[in-house]
């Protein structure tokens, strides 16, 4: 009876999964299709594999912008952002977690208002004020990077503070028995403790800025500079009509980097810290 | 001696928030401030300034296409985000067991949500609803009548929904978490009277994880209402406007008509829309959420 029982789970668990991956390994199968046959099959696997959509993956845009090109430029602010996200991220949540000051209500209401703040809200008033500092097109990314470098992905800074909150006040005394002033107190006490959090919130901010596709929309306007969310769409406009595998491809070559890196990443971090924001 | 440690440490702790408080203040509240005003103004990104008053908003509650926009929106919300946390319960309710291999399972099933609001996911969508995508091609295979997915309205909007749907993850990971903390003794209690599965979970499961299940209602509620990525690579608002949500319609008041001062009304509208739901999930809140904590001063149902 029990082993039927765990059958049963393990039968339920296999339906659910191939549920799940099923239209991502019909993606990875469609790649390697002639455009011919790429719709009207529900299978995974090509009659006639061919590279073809592989090969046009690569191939440039009038000379402009190419899928290398767009990665590049992708992972070209990702990366200073999520650096500088980590950092201020960090030390909000220190100060907030463990510091008493004059306006503390306050300002706490203000961050978690934040969390439920509407993005779409300031799309209008950012880019005014972007347009008018002269960063809209900017080359090194500015309205992309630096409110995030500002701490500006408030459920991040929640998410530590929780963690934080979980270490007890006694280890800070101690070290600041030892002589250590309150910087040296976060870096070589807590920031060690945190380290598994500290992976997750980088590689939730690393996911949501490269899967973000509104930012880099209004604020990168030059073909050269365009990441590779706005190329996607750039590929899939240029070419749905007739090279369908090029496209797929091209999609299929997007998620790669992310879905390595999530696999990659699991060793270190706590999994349950995955969850926090949409 | 004392006192200056403690003024100190105050004056230490405004310097690590500064970068938050500056951030908050020049990227949230002035633009915010500065919408709110916007919305009272015809603001043209070009033009500038002609007039001012409470045109927008009159001309937003008199369209019928706002009108649409709204309902549609609430529609995609109200249906997609019961569907996703069930799915997300389900899923760590299948996951919260001790198995051999469950962690493959566990990414399995969030390999969706890494791909978020991605524009590539939402390519991929539109390849398998295509005409003679591979869905309709399951589904003649199933014997069962093709879709115009793209084609009908109501289809259209269901292929959004279910591209949500799909990316359960983030809300199953937190689910999973909260169904480990309860007490082994409570569900053991109730193994002992003789409570069935079905039971065990509407009747301690669920209300012991109910903060959570709240928590999750309003993010991936608040989220569905500014769902944009999905409806303007999949549907580009079509057909026939049936998949025009509003942050949708702002962007094109915004970046393709330039209107500023209308679009700043249309969020504000938008905004006003997600706080009142907000508000409504927080009354239902104390009304529903089982908190051990409250249990003394009559805060538990």
């Amino acid at each position: 009876m029990k082993h039927v029982k765990r059958a049963a789970w393990y039968l339920l668990l296999i339906a659910g999964a191939a549920v799940m991956v099923y239209p991502l390994l019909w993606l990875v199968g469609a790649t390697f299709r002639t455009n011919a046959e790429l719709f009207s099959s529900a299978g995974i696997f090509p009659l006639e594999p061919v590279t073809e959509g592989w090969r046009g993956a690569f191939a440039a845009y009038g000379g402009q912008i190419d899928l290398l090109r767009a990665l590049l430029n992708t992972y070209q602010f990702v990366i200073p952002k999520v650096m500088l996200t980590l950092i201020s991220v960090t030390l909000t949540a220190y100060g907030f977690s463990r510091f008493e000051f004059k306006g503390k209500r306050v300002l706490t209401a203000f961050l978690f208002a934040t969390l439920f703040l509407p993005q779409t809200v300031l799309y209008v008033p950012q880019f005014v004020l972007f347009n008018r500092l002269g960063w809209v097109d900017s080359p090194q990314y500015l309205p992309l990077i630096v409110p995030a470098a500002l701490a500006g992905d408030t459920v991040l800074v929640v998410m530590l503070m929780q963690f934080i909150r979980g270490i007890p006040k006694s280890y800070d005394e101690a070290a600041a028995l030892d002589g250590c002033n309150s910087l040296q107190t976060l870096w070589y006490v807590l920031v060690p403790m945190l380290r598994p959090v500290l992976v997750s919130v980088g590689v939730l901010q690393l996911l949501w800025s490269v899967n973000d596709y509104m930012g880099p929309l209004l604020y990168v306007k030059t073909p050269p500079r365009y990441p590779v969310s706005v190329y996607v769409k750039l590929s899939m406009d240029a070419d749905s009509g007739f090279a369908w595998n090029r496209v797929l491809a091209v999609c299929c070559i997007a998620m790669l980097p992310q879905i390595i890196l999530y696999f990659a990443a699991q060793r270190f971090t706590t999994p349950e810290a995955g969850g926090l924001k949409e | 001696m004392k006192r200056s440690r403690t003024q100190l440490r105050r004056r230490s702790a405004y310097l690590y928030i500064l970068p938050w408080l500056i951030g908050f203040a020049v990227f949230r509240l002035l633009p915010m401030l500065w919408s709110f005003v916007c919305g009272f103004t015809d603001m043209n990104l070009f033009r500038g300034v002609r007039q001012t008053g409470l045109m927008n908003y009159t001309e937003i509650f008199a369209d019928s296409t706002v009108l649409r926009a709204v309902g549609r929106t609430m529609l995609f919300a109200c249906v997609s985000v019961p569907l996703k946390l069930t799915a997300a319960m389900l899923a760590a309710l299948l996951l919260a067991r001790q198995m051999r291999g469950i962690r493959v399972f566990r990414t399995l099933y969030y390999l969706p949500s890494i791909l978020g609001g991605s524009v590539a996911a939402a390519v991929l969508w539109k390849a398998m609803f295509r005409d003679q995508g591979m869905v309709n091609a399951i589904l003649t295979a199933l014997h069962l009548p093709a879709v115009s997915w793209l084609g009908e309205p109501h289809a259209a909007m269901w292929v959004l929904i279910l591209l949500r749907v799909w990316e359960f993850g983030s809300p199953m990971l937190l689910f999973l978490a909260a169904l480990r903390q309860i007490p082994q003794d409570l569900l053991d209690a109730a193994d002992i009277d003789g409570a069935g599965a079905v039971r065990r979970f509407f009747r301690i499961k669920l209300p012991m994880i109910s903060p959570v299940v709240f928590y999750n209602l309003m993010l991936s509620f608040c989220a569905a209402l500014q769902e944009f990525s999905a409806p303007f690579v999949i549907t580009d608002g079509g057909p026939r406007g049936a998949t025009t949500l509003l942050s949708l319609l702002l962007y094109r008041s915004a970046f393709t008509a330039n209107e500023m001062g209308y679009a700043s009304a249309l969020a504000w509208v938008l905004f006003l829309i997600s706080a009142a739901c907000s508000a409504a999930f927080l009354l239902l809140r104390k009304k529903l959420v089982y908190l051990p904590d409250e249990q003394d001063a009559g805060g538990a149902a």
